[in-house]
């Protein structure tokens, strides 16, 4: 049964390593199609590190790779993943007279997908 | 030293080449002390740099692909350059975009470039701290040189950003470690607070971390901005903020007794509902508690010339972004003029791209609209906007095989010092060459 998440997407080391390398290197397509979960909430939804999610919003859906986020870094019902492809899927064109879209601190609806990432 | 000539070395058998006081322009950190070993057109050493800066340097190498392509065919280089300036020419509203991985030089060329066909000039600041920028315009911003923070800086906060992983040497370099004229203990004389809905990597350096509820920076500001005039806050400010009101009312105590305070933050303001109202808070923050002590507040920019942009547009417009030169005088409308909401709404019918990536990054709306229109897009690597231009060039990569101005994101000019030449041309040449085409015809047309 899917539940309602916080979605935060943002940048990160190896996104920005592997960015270099090239956007279509492995490093980069595996980093920015992983979403990070808190750990809480990767048990309560049965899920394992690799499991595919599959994650929506009235703009868009993308199905990508889960693993559990490190430590303390994200609390329960928040999500993160690295800026890329993938979360801007989710992001929709109006930008509220700012010329930004809502990037960050996104609802979402997430539950665990039987099939494979699409990445 | 401002020379390539001046700031490199070869050896006697003219294989390895040692660069001196190169400049980084992976991000806006802009940091200009690099000491870069050159063997057969390759970085492979990068003295100095960080991770981000070394994988910057390491994977900018000559890459074997077309100097330009037609609908995705290699193509001649005129041939390219007068199917771009046609492209240009015939649109009835076109839009330049990108800019801030790319010299000043070629920052004035391609606003040039919008001015003479009357399009729309835009950069990544509106998809970053645009918002920011428009914050700027309504409260003002109490600024200062990243030098100030380096010498005088007792006291910083990090809001809504991650520099552990996003900008590493901004703690060693420039805020939180480095000694300094009035904090000649450096780590030991500053106090660090890191505010963020996440527990980053940043959390570890700092000495108090302050999680946040998502979405509540506007509500947080103006608690501490209450507290700094004096005003007693409810505290259900915890409720909606996560942060208990006696934490914020010891927070201002310290921030009051700081002598010199700096709020340095992060798209974790302007990316979130709020957005510029969010950045708008966090400046008048600042302002306010020069009633007490000095503060300033200053934003964390990402790519290493958007700040350069920022300036570049502002000079030559008047405004710093989403600027429509179409009715020959400029005009700012951010949500008007700014490019996701213009390839959002279907209305821009071409496009003119520089060292962007937006069919990566920006909405999907806006992303199906520009793959529809005519795009000319510049480009060191290839990417999904250059996949989709109907013409693309490859160019060299500024500040490694080109020279030119960035700005540092404290907007302090910084010149570059490349490393090695490319056989591709920068992003000036070909600007160059397109405006060079583009005026002929118009001048052509007059006669």
């Amino acid at each position: 049964m899917a539940e309602t998440f916080i979605l935060i997407p943002g940048r990160t080391s190896k996104q920005g390593t592997s960015l270099n390398e090239g956007k279509y290197t492995d490093g980069y397509l595996e980093e920015i199609n992983t979403v990070q979960i808190a750990g809480d909430d990767m048990q309560r939804l049965g899920l394992i590190d690799g499991d595919s999610v599959r994650i929506w919003n009235d703009v868009g859906e993308i199905v990508v790779a889960c693993k559990t986020a490190r430590g303390d870094e994200l609390p329960s019902g928040m999500l993160f993943i690295s800026y890329g492809d993938k979360s801007s899927q989710l992001m929709g064109g109006e930008t509220h007279g700012s010329g930004m879209p809502d990037s960050k601190g996104m609802d979402v609806f997430l539950e665990k997908h039987s099939g494979s990432s699409n990445s | 030293m401002s020379t390539l000539e001046s700031s490199t070395s070869t050896n006697a058998a003219g294989e390895l080449k040692i660069v001196e006081d190169a400049t980084c322009t992976f991000c806006g950190c802009v940091c200009d002390d690099m000491e870069l070993t050159v063997e057969d057109n390759r970085i492979t050493k990068a003295k100095n740099a960080c991770v981000l800066g070394k994988a910057w340097f390491f994977n900018h190498h000559i890459e074997d692909r077309p100097e330009a392509t037609i609908e995705g065919k290699p193509a001649s280089y005129e041939e390219a350059i007068e199917a771009a300036a046609e492209i240009l020419l015939n649109a009835t509203y076109p839009i330049t975009y990108g800019l801030s991985d790319t010299t000043c030089e070629a920052q004035r060329k391609a606003l040039a470039i919008t001015d003479w066909i009357g399009g729309i000039v835009d950069t990544t600041t509106s998809v970053c701290h645009g918002p920011s920028g428009m914050a700027f315009q309504g409260v003002g911003e109490v600024t200062c040189s990243l030098g100030e923070i380096k010498n005088r800086a007792d006291f910083l906060i990090f809001w809504g950003g991650n520099p552990a992983e996003s900008h590493p040497r901004h703690f060693t370099k420039y805020s939180l470690m480095p000694k300094g004229e009035f904090v000649p203990k450096g780590r030991k004389d500053r106090t660090a607070v890191l505010i963020d809905v996440r527990k980053t990597k940043s959390a570890k350096a700092a000495d108090i971390f302050l999680q946040l509820k998502p979405r509540s920076d506007f509500e947080l500001a103006w608690a501490l901005r209450g507290l700094a005039k004096g005003i007693d806050i409810d505290p259900k400010v915890e409720q909606k903020t996560g942060i208990p009101l006696d934490t914020l009312r010891d927070m201002m105590d310290r921030m009051k007794a700081a002598q010199f305070g700096a709020i340095l933050f992060g798209m974790g303001l302007t990316m979130t509902r709020g957005k510029h109202i969010n950045s708008e808070a966090v400046l008048s923050l600042a302002r306010d508690m020069n009633q007490h002590t000095r503060w300033v507040a200053k934003p964390m920019r990402g790519h290493g010339n958007v700040t350069g942009a920022d300036n570049v547009v502002s000079w030559t417009t008047g405004y710093p972004f989403g600027v429509n030169l179409g009715r020959g005088y400029p005009r700012f409308n951010p949500g008007e003029f700014t490019t996701s909401d213009v390839l959002a709404r279907q209305e821009a019918d071409a496009a003119l791209i520089i060292a962007s990536d937006p069919m990566s990054n920006f909405s999907q709306p806006a992303r199906d609209h520009l793959r529809s229109i005519k795009s000319v897009v510049l480009d060191p690597k290839l990417s999904e906007t250059a996949k989709v231009a109907t013409v693309a060039f490859t160019t060299a990569t500024y500040g490694i095989n080109t020279p030119g101005t960035v700005y540092r994101m404290d907007d302090v000019p910084i010149p570059l010092r490349p490393a090695f030449e490319s056989p591709y041309r920068s992003d000036l040449e070909i600007l160059k060459a397109i405006e060079h085409r583009i005026r002929e015809h118009q001048l052509a047309g007059v006669q």
